[in-house]
């Protein structure tokens, strides 16, 4: 492990850290333009021209279906490829 | 009394006691008491952190009062439900490793323990801890209501007699078993909420006769319920968007969610709570609310929202599946209520008492104290609750936006933003709060948003304003704690 003695150097985990959570923001801005594109690009349109998947009006299975599966899928593959392990305890104990 | 829905609520709470006796002996081993009773000794999984998240998060508004207005509102609703994906991914993703290393840093048990050494202000301390004891004492109020209320309904007990019920279920393994009975039984609460959404949503369904046949129901009804923008067309884009402020990015500043992302064992276990999180949360939400409108074509006519969960599950499962759905929402308010008792006990103990009474309290005072402090609230929140407010929606809703208000900026920005500080995170606090009370009184929903937005973006200006104003003022702590959290 590193030992992490420069002087007046950062914690070098914390640029790791600062990089997961400007991840979290992009993906809940992600979320948002999604969710807010699918609802109401096509739910804003009179009911009577609504289209219907699985019996639930085409804006409705996207935005809160299928949004949902996508974010959910990429908060996976951010996990899995973009987000590192690091130790969390002080190091100076080991 | 109806026993076959009755029996397996008891099971439920007879599973939780044993839960609470179990933690409690981690508590009679423990080299560190406070570590243990207020954080677990910081030894939570992927599993069991995500759970207590989303169950700490999902109280009786996501079970009782949010399906409730979704019957009401139509898909609009469950729409506006759907902003609160982001708890499952962005809590942990932003105060996430870096919250954890810097809590370990400097030893903190409580989220005030991160803003004391963070701010180094006795002032920030105290206004915290206040307004940690007055807007979370009330959340407490309203969920125990709303706890007694579902236990009335279930059995036909007086709301006293429920209320009295309840208080001893959640008090008696909160007390004696501190943060690790409270994240245990969560995941057990958190399990049934998840498999209660997905029996009541199928029953619905087929009660309703599929789901097309719902949706020419409820369009023969109002078409406008199967719309985004809810029956009498009100649920504007833009108010229903503020909603992710609200409850899907604001939690961020919720202590009681805030205190989660320390108390994690690896950062192996906060990326498996990342997924599992995202996928419970947005799996009982939709349910839930879904139900709620699916719910209307079976039983129409429903006049008091939070009577359409208990009443649907009872009209489309067999009694005792019904029982043990109703453990759910049940399980929701209890998981929420234990939270945020140890939460309110560990500001008066922890934040107040150790900082400024009695620091040097022995390991035995401390124990005494915390179990002491812990009963009394109980106490104290159970004779508020027993002459209680209406809406619980509302009220939750209260006390939750004042708290995110307050305390989003000086957490995260404290944790990102090195020039953040005193002056900035007391403005904040004081702003935040002030003008959410404010705009709630006099101006709520300021220009077609939630209440929350304003005061959110004024503490954020005046955290920024006022830290880069009083740079010289703070100087030399500002090294000191630079040094403290930031270096390697």
């Amino acid at each position: 492990m590193k030992k992490g003695k420069r002087k007046g150097g950062e914690d070098p985990r914390f640029r790791i850290a600062n990089r997961e959570a400007l991840i979290g923001v992009g993906l809940v801005l992600l979320n948002f333009a999604l969710w807010y594109g699918t609802a109401y690009g096509l739910g804003s349109k009179p009911v009577e021209d609504y289209h219907y998947i699985w019996g639930l009006p085409a804006w409705f299975f996207y935005s809160c279906i299928v949004v949902t599966l996508l974010v959910l899928l990429l908060v996976i593959l951010s996990v899995k490829y973009l987000y590192k392990e690091v130790p969390l305890d002080e190091e100076e104990n080991n | 009394m109806n026993w076959e829905v009755v029996i397996p609520l008891l099971i439920f709470l007879g599973s939780i006691f044993v839960v609470g006796f179990y933690a409690s002996r981690h508590l009679s081993v423990t080299s560190s008491f406070l570590h243990e009773y207020f954080l677990g000794s910081r030894e939570l999984g992927g599993f069991i952190l995500a759970m207590t998240m989303v169950a700490t998060y999902g109280s009786a508004s996501s079970f009782i009062g949010g399906p409730g207005v979704a019957y009401e509102m139509g898909l609009g609703w469950v729409l506006l439900a759907m902003t609160q994906l982001p708890t499952g991914y962005f809590v942990l993703s932003v105060l996430g490793k870096k919250f954890a290393i810097v809590a370990r840093k400097i030893k903190a048990v409580t989220l005030i323990d991160f803003l004391k050494e963070r701010y180094r202000s006795k002032a920030v301390v105290i206004l915290s801890a206040l307004s940690i004891i007055i807007f979370l004492f009330s959340a407490m109020a309203a969920q125990w209501v709303g706890g007694a209320r579902l236990i009335e309904s279930l059995t036909g007990l007086s709301y006293t007699a429920a209320l009295f019920i309840f208080a001893v279920s959640v008090l008696v393994y909160v007390i004696i078993g501190g943060f690790r009975a409270v994240a245990i039984t969560d995941t057990i609460q958190g399990v049934i909420m998840f498999f209660g959404t997905l029996v009541i949503l199928v029953g619905t369904v087929i009660a309703g006769g599929g789901i097309e046949n719902i949706m020419s129901d409820l369009s023969a009804e109002n078409p406008n319920l199967i719309s985004p923008y809810g029956p009498d067309r009100s649920l504007t884009p833009l108010y229903v968007s503020s909603f992710w402020l609200l409850v899907g990015v604001g939690v961020v500043g919720l202590p009681q969610v805030a205190v989660r992302a320390m108390s994690y064992k690896s950062s192996r276990g906060m990326h498996r709570a990342l997924i599992i999180g995202t996928v419970v949360v947005g799996f009982i939400m939709l349910g839930m609310h879904l139900t709620g409108v699916f719910a209307r074509a079976v039983l129409p006519g429903i006049e008091v929202g939070d009577t359409v969960m208990p009443r649907i599950a009872m009209e489309v499962l067999p009694a005792w599946v019904a029982g043990i759905v109703l453990a759910a929402p049940m399980a929701a308010i209890m998981s929420t209520v234990d939270s945020l008792l140890l939460l309110v006990s560990s500001a008066v103990v922890k934040d107040v008492y150790l900082n400024y009474v009695k620091p040097d309290a022995s390991d035995r005072t401390i124990k005494r104290f915390s179990i002491g402090v812990t009963a009394v609230l109980g106490i104290l929140v159970f004779l508020m609750a027993v002459n209680p407010p209406d809406l619980l929606i509302w009220l939750n809703l209260f006390s939750f936006g004042g708290l995110e208000a307050a305390f989003i900026w000086p957490v995260v920005m404290g944790l990102y933003w090195k020039k953040g500080n005193a002056s900035g995170a007391m403005a904040s606090l004081l702003t935040g709060v002030g003008s959410y009370i404010l705009f709630n009184t006099f101006l709520p929903n300021a220009f077609g948003m939630h209440t929350v937005v304003l005061p959110v973006l004024i503490s954020f200006v005046s955290y920024v304003l006022v830290s880069l104003l009083t740079v010289k003022r703070h100087e030399e702590t500002q090294a000191l704690v630079l040094e403290n959290m930031w270096k390697a």
